[in-house]
């Protein structure tokens, strides 16, 4: 056994003593802050419920065929839509889907400008990089409880969970793409006198937006992975079945609703990846940068 | 020296490295660029050079890679600020400009031109060429207007909603040209700009570059490791190696009298029926018209191919009067004696 050297125990009583502090302090506060994010997550959840059935089919799959330019793809995602829809998991995909597009939407607001400044400033890459490697690692656990002390039960600490837990690929690859655009393309453009705001909307963002898109990508799958998780703590959904299922032992349950986590997953991934594609092709990246 | 130079550089020095100034004194002090790289680390891009280009003129600076010659013509925009020297452009401190003064300078006075071209991958040929512009703030309808007319001349009409990466290196060189051309600047400044293309189409291009010239009249800085190149186009040549300009001149002057070994050794290979100029061995005076007649100015390998069919070439000068006459032997006794005691 390790020897011990310090009592951690006044530390830790120091941390317990300071997250009751701040629930009871700022609690109200905090929970105000985060009323933005919960009204968007019900609008669009609202919104979608809203939509009849056969018109988010019918919009998913022809947004499926404008991304590829494929019928395979759209074909996939209609049968995909439809299995969902007849194992009656279509009002908890809804509700999943509502969260994953409310974090993803979060994501992009707020990885996107970082990622950009991660690019330009050296020393803050310095710092954000382990905050991310962080967000990554840390088990939601750890944080979702505190979350869940501040915010109550409920769909606000679910929300923050898979935002902190899907934001990290987005800020990465963003900040990658910034950095890989072509410094001749650069040189360029510094040479006809752009400034560093023409540079950025100009060259850079654009350049760098296939990079962008496969981070959007990401942020959507993990937002996905996140969902059981999330239903613990009141986020519903098909996270809620799976969890259901594994209480009562119904495995049909868990099973069914499992495979539709599944299905939405490959809807996202290929159509965002069709776009991602499209945009490349549309660049011509690959051949530019031989 | 009548007018004021457009371009002129005075002792400028560039080292690379952590703390440039004391390489500085050092290299000052006699080190050479070996030295101040086992030394320090430091790399000397160029070493007290000195330049000054005249209002028109195509002066080429040549230079194997690694002699510096990219980073000479980055310090006229100053993509790249010098370590020590001067800069003046039009008579203006370039060193001295603030950022937003240093902007509207690129924006309006000098334009260029890159040996990978620089295109913008996501836009059209024709928002390519409009590009410098609309960082200048010029209107869409206007830009666009101008943008089309620079790709007919440089003869990319048809070209205009492609997208850079369809067109084939010349033609991506050649919207290059027209983007910088486009900005209507009197500086045009051409890092290596045929390089990456084949020697077919370089020489189209180097043609195609004299053409516009003729109309254009913009003082050119044309950078370049092709030693023919060089003596094709250029009105001056300066002559880099590892930083240090080694000679300027003519090309024919450069030929004729190559400053050192290094200059000689390129000088070796030249095609001297690109650089004697048909008037500097023509019979002058009053004969009768000949049938077919060149410009003074013409090279003996402009003349070469007509002597298949014609004894006689006349020699004109500007207005088209004969001034004088030339015949295949005193071309071939010419180019006989310039070859070097080396070869024969």
């Amino acid at each position: 056994m390790f020897p011990e050297i310090i009592d951690t125990r006044p530390l830790r009583n120091w941390v317990d003593d300071g997250l009751e502090w701040v629930v009871v302090n700022w609690g109200d506060g905090l929970e105000a802050a985060a009323s933005p994010l919960l009204t968007l997550l019900l609008w669009i959840e609202h919104l979608l419920l809203a939509t009849p059935w056969w018109l988010i089919i019918l919009l998913l799959t022809g947004l499926a065929y404008l991304a590829s330019r494929r019928l395979q793809l759209a074909a996939l995602v209609c049968f995909s839509l439809v299995f969902l829809g007849v194992m009656g998991l279509w009002e908890d995909s809804i509700k999943t889907t509502a969260l994953m597009l409310t974090a993803t939407l979060t994501a992009i607001a707020t990885s996107i400008p970082v990622g950009i400044a991660m690019a330009r400033w050296r020393w803050l890459r310095n710092i954000v990089t382990p905050v991310l490697d962080l967000m990554q690692t840390l088990p939601s656990f750890v944080y979702l409880i505190p979350a869940v002390m501040i915010f109550g039960p409920g769909k606000v600490p679910a929300l923050l969970a898979t935002i902190i837990y899907a934001s990290p690929p987005l800020v990465r690859l963003t900040d990658l793409g910034i950095r890989l655009v072509d410094p001749d393309v650069m040189e360029a453009s510094r040479a006809f006198g752009a400034s560093p705001r023409q540079r950025l909307f100009g060259v850079q963002i654009p350049l760098a937006m296939p990079t962008i898109l496969a981070g959007i990508n990401q942020t959507t799958m993990m937002a996905l992975a996140m969902v059981v998780i999330a239903s613990m703590i009141g986020a519903g959904g098909l996270g809620y079945q799976v969890l259901q299922g594994i209480g009562r032992l119904e495995v049909s349950r868990g099973l069914f609703a499992g495979l539709g986590i599944v299905v939405l997953a490959i809807i996202f991934d290929r159509v965002t990846q069709a776009f991602g594609r499209q945009l490349q092709e549309r660049i011509g990246l690959q051949d530019t940068r031989t | 020296m009548s007018e004021q130079p457009i371009i002129e550089m005075r002792g400028v020095t560039k080292i690379f490295g952590l703390d440039p100034q004391s390489a500085l004194e050092a290299v000052r002090a006699g080190q050479t660029k070996a030295e101040a790289l086992a030394n320090s680390g430091h790399v000397v891009g160029l070493n007290d050079v000195s330049i000054s280009v005249q209002r028109s003129e195509i002066f080429v600076v040549m230079g194997l890679s690694g002699s510096g010659k990219s980073t000479l013509i980055r310090h006229v925009n100053r993509l790249i600020d010098p370590t020590a020297g001067e800069i003046f452009v039009n008579g203006e401190d370039v060193l001295s400009m603030s950022r937003e003064q240093l902007s509207e300078f690129r924006r309006t006075k000098v334009a260029m031109v890159f040996q990978k071209f620089g295109l913008l991958p996501h836009r059209s040929v024709l928002n390519n060429v409009a590009y410098g512009l609309e960082v200048r703030g010029v209107a869409k309808q206007d830009r666009l207007d101008l943008a089309s007319q620079w790709i007919d001349t440089v003869g990319l009409s048809g070209y205009e909603n492609s997208r850079p990466f369809e067109l084939s290196g010349g033609q991506q060189q050649r919207v290059g040209l027209a983007r910088a051309l486009s900005m209507d600047t009197d500086i045009l400044l051409m890092d290596e700009a045929f390089s990456a293309l084949d020697p077919l189409i370089r020489s189209g291009m180097q043609d195609e570059l004299l053409n516009l010239q003729q109309t254009l009249h913009k003082t050119i800085l044309f950078i370049t490791h092709d030693f023919d190149e060089a003596i094709r186009i250029g009105d001056k040549i300066a002559v880099l190696n590892d930083g240090v300009v080694v000679q300027t001149g003519s090309p024919g002057e450069i030929v004729l009298n190559p400053a050192d070994d290094y200059v000689a050794e390129f000088v070796s290979d030249v095609n001297k029926a690109r650089v004697i100029h048909v008037d500097s061995i023509m019979q002058r005076g009053e004969f009768e018209p000949c049938d077919v007649s060149v410009q003074a100015a013409s090279r003996c390998e402009d003349v070469l191919p007509i002597f298949a069919e014609h004894e006689w070439v006349g020699v004109t000068d500007d207005d088209d009067k004969q001034i004088g006459r030339v015949t295949s032997k005193q071309v071939i006794a010419a180019l006989a004696r310039y070859t070097p005691a080396s070869r024969s």
